[in-house]
């Protein structure tokens, strides 16, 4: 309930392009976007973080991915891993 | 033709040069003899060859002919020279002497198969021989009579030697019999038995270094529970039933959404989202450092950060602020009405400069709110006063809605509105207590003792010289309204109370009847009384009245007296010099003192909100950063930064020591206060 409130807002903020929500195998449970476009973030995305995480803890196990922000020319996507879950927002930053 | 041509030319060619041994020069010749004669096939061939330099024989060599008797150049010169020649002994076949050799070639073949006769034959071979050799000069000499005699006589000697070239079989001396035999081959048939696969299933995984600390980690956390388990029934009794109260947790959460788990994500992606958006905000509030300060004499600026607000919250006046201890960008803003007619619910909303976009936590209460205060040791409590007199501790861990504990009519709330609260120490009993002021002329006393809140009055706010005879002869005193109070830092019993006479008292947590002193401070309402944080003798104090003052506790009057045109609404001092504070006034307009740069003036007078339509009511400093935050009226509240000479510290002079720390500031104050104190003193004197 606050989280699906927390989700609107992130969707109905400035700039926010889409929002896309994957589970732990990479599967988009909630998304803005047409299907093939979300899968493909998915899918790419997931194995991004999941490379990145692992560099994290290999340069020190006790550390751990918090956030992941790719910005390009267009726009900026953020990658907030979880536990089990996985949120993408595509911003297009205020410029 | 030609060749007489030639001659001809020659001749022409050796006459200047006849008998001379010298070689001649046939460029010169050739070039002449183009001249002349162009036509010539042969005479330009000869006129190259006599341009070569490769000449075996020189050109003008005479030749003695027999025909004209006559020396007469060589015409036609041989190239080529033979340096060596040998004859070869090779016959043409078909000739008379390549058939005679070849006769003689064959005879001698035949010899050689008889002379591989065995021991046996060696007779026969010698005669053989023998009759070869007969027969070949018989051959020979045949031969040279006649040709096909020869070839007869050769065929001759040749049939012979054959046949008994055949009969001599070879033999070894075994009788070899090679013999096989096949068996019968049994047929084949094939047989086969499949088993159904076992299911595969592939799997891959990098061992990484996390992932080998997690297992160590899980395991260390499964010994743990294990040693737990080990410990006396009395406990595993409640263990059972956290464990029973666990599955039934954990089953709701299973029923309910698995977005939920994502709330942390989203937390975290709402504020990197808003920081997105505000990011020249952030950058402004992280870097941004006013330089134009350096020009402006020692002036400051306020620059505006960012703005906060909550659509709920727009009818309602900010009517308190409070930086949360422990965490140093969540503060709590308190939303009330101070109308006495437009009396609303109130809203207590806690903020985090990470997220300007939306409250952290929101409560909303029945009656407006008018003061709160967080608990310094449990950073998640927070004392609230309401202006119906009630007052509440809610819990931030606590996802209720609601507070934690309330007071009501009973338990001995106030019977006017709760101006302000402060938390105490925790009393012997180890119970969280805290004080409330309120206009009702009563300093209570509210200790959370097994889940409810139990009140003592500490002091009442007797009015001096207002003792009434009521009816039935019995004496009612008047009580003065507090508005405000402050406990000391230092002195836990020493606290000041502000009245809406304007009057402040200097009390003690033991007197309960009397006061320690009385200063008559203000010719109205004190809005906010506070003691500096470093010095342990002076406070401020604000009030309707149009000034601001600083007093020494132990003198009557007042240090300094600053007025700033306007009903001040707040003054706070900042947590990082004790020379520095900010008052804002209902004219919107924020003002900031550095007693140590300018006595009488304020370093920075900004206008913050729009004058007419709003008003300021609360000011705070941010204990970290150099921010203070001050709500309005609307229910907004804005967030400013300090320009560096807002926030500077003393410089002290090079080769000196850059003192810091809390006796600093106190002997800074010192100073100027002895600045205003002695002419005082002798004033009094």
């Amino acid at each position: 309930a606050e989280v699906e409130e927390t989700l609107k807002r992130i969707q109905a903020h400035k700039g926010v392009a889409a929002t896309i929500v994957i589970n732990a195998e990479g599967i988009p449970i909630r998304t803005t976007l047409d299907n093939s476009t979300t899968v493909q973030y998915a899918g790419l995305l997931h194995q991004l973080t999941m490379k990145a995480r692992s560099t994290v803890r290999d340069i020190d196990p006790q550390n751990d991915l918090t956030f992941l922000r790719i910005r390009s020319k267009k726009h900026e996507i953020m990658v907030a891993p979880d536990k089990e879950y996985l949120l993408i927002v595509i911003q297009n930053p205020c410029e | 033709m030609p060749a007489k041509a030639a001659e001809r030319h020659r001749q022409g060619q050796s006459g200047p040069s006849g008998g001379k041994a010298v070689p001649p020069r046939p460029a010169k010749a050739v070039s002449k003899k183009r001249d002349e004669d162009v036509s010539t096939e042969a005479g330009e061939g000869v006129d190259e060859w006599a341009a070569a330099k490769t000449l075996v024989k020189p050109p003008d060599q005479l030749e003695l002919t027999e025909a004209e008797r006559a020396y007469k150049p060589i015409s036609y010169v041989d190239q080529m020279a033979i340096h060596f020649s040998l004859n070869g002994n090779m016959i043409l076949k078909d000739s008379d002497e390549g058939r005679r050799q070849s006769i003689k070639l064959s005879a001698a073949a035949k010899k050689a198969p008889v002379e591989t006769f065995a021991v046996t034959s060696e007779e026969a071979e010698i005669k053989g021989e023998e009759s070869t050799e007969n027969t070949q000069p018989a051959g020979e000499e045949e031969a040279e009579r006649s040709g096909t005699a020869e070839v007869a006589e050769a065929a001759e000697v040749e049939e012979p030697p054959p046949p008994s070239v055949k009969e001599q079989k070879l033999a070894n001396q075994f009788n070899f019999i090679e013999r096989a035999s096949r068996t019968l081959n049994n047929p084949m048939r094939e047989r086969a038995c499949q088993s159904e696969p076992t299911p595969c299933k592939n799997f891959s995984a990098t061992a990484n270094q996390w992932k080998i600390y997690d297992a160590y980690v899980e395991e260390l956390q499964k010994m743990e529970r294990s040693k737990e388990k080990e410990k006396p029934k009395a406990q595993i009794a409640k263990r059972e039933e956290e464990k029973k109260k666990g599955r039934k947790l954990t089953s709701l959460e299973s029923q309910s959404d698995d977005i939920n788990k994502i709330s942390k994500a989203a937390k975290i992606m709402e504020r990197m989202v808003n920081q997105n958006t505000f990011d020249d905000i952030a950058q402004d509030f992280k870097y941004f450092e006013d330089a134009s300060d350096e020009y402006r004499d020692q002036q400051g600026t306020l620059l505006p950060l960012w703005k906060f607000q909550y659509d709920k919250t727009k009818r309602l006046a900010v009517t308190a602020i409070s930086w949360n201890p422990k965490y140093k960008d969540l503060f709590a803003v308190g939303y009330g009405s101070y109308d006495f007619m437009k009396q609303g619910q109130g809203m207590l909303l806690l903020y985090t400069m990470k997220n300007p976009s939306f409250p952290e936590y929101v409560f909303s209460s029945e009656s407006g709110i008018m003061c709160l205060d967080f608990h310094n040791d449990h950073p998640y409590l927070v004392a609230v006063g309401f202006y119906d007199g009630n007052v509440a501790i809610y819990n931030l861990k606590k996802a209720t809605y609601q507070p934690s504990y309330k007071s009501s009519a009973k338990s001995g709330k106030h019977t006017e509105p709760v101006w302000q609260v402060k938390w105490q120490k925790d009393d012997m009993d180890n119970n969280l207590n805290f004080f409330s002021v309120s206009s009702d002329g009563r300093i209570v006393s509210w200790t959370l003792v097994k889940n409810e809140l139990v009140h003592t009055d500490v002091i009442k706010l007797s009015v001096e010289g207002t003792t009434m005879q009521g009816p039935e002869g019995l004496q009612l005193q008047m009580l003065g309204c507090g508005t405000s109070f402050d406990f000391h830092k230092k002195i836990d019993y020493l606290f000041l109370v502000g009245t809406e006479e304007g009057r402040i008292y200097k009390c003690s947590k033991c007197y309960s009847s009397q006061f320690l002193d009385v200063f008559e401070a203000h010719h109205m309402a004190v809005d906010s009384v506070s003691w500096n944080p470093y010095h342990l003798k002076v406070f401020i104090s604000c009030s309707s009245d149009w000034t601001v003052k600083i007093w020494d506790h132990t003198i009557k009057a007042p240090m300094f007296v600053y007025d700033l045109n306007s009903a001040v609404g707040d003054v706070a001092w900042s947590p990082y010099s004790s020379t520095v504070f900010a008052a804002v006034t209902t004219d919107g307009k924020a003002h900031v003192f550095d007693l140590n740069i300018n006595k009488y003036e304020a370093l920075c007078t900004q206008l913050v909100v729009a004058k007419k339509k709003n008003k300021i009511t609360h000011i705070q400093f941010n204990p970290v950063y150099p921010v203070v935050i001050i709500g309005d009226e609307r229910g907004h509240v804005i967030s400013l930064k300090l320009s560096p000479n807002l926030h500077r510290m003393p410089k002290e002079k090079k080769g000196q020591e850059v003192k810091k720390g809390p006796e600093v500031e106190i002997a800074k104050l010192e100073k100027l206060l002895n600045l205003v104190r002695e002419p005082e003193s002798k004033a009094g004197k």
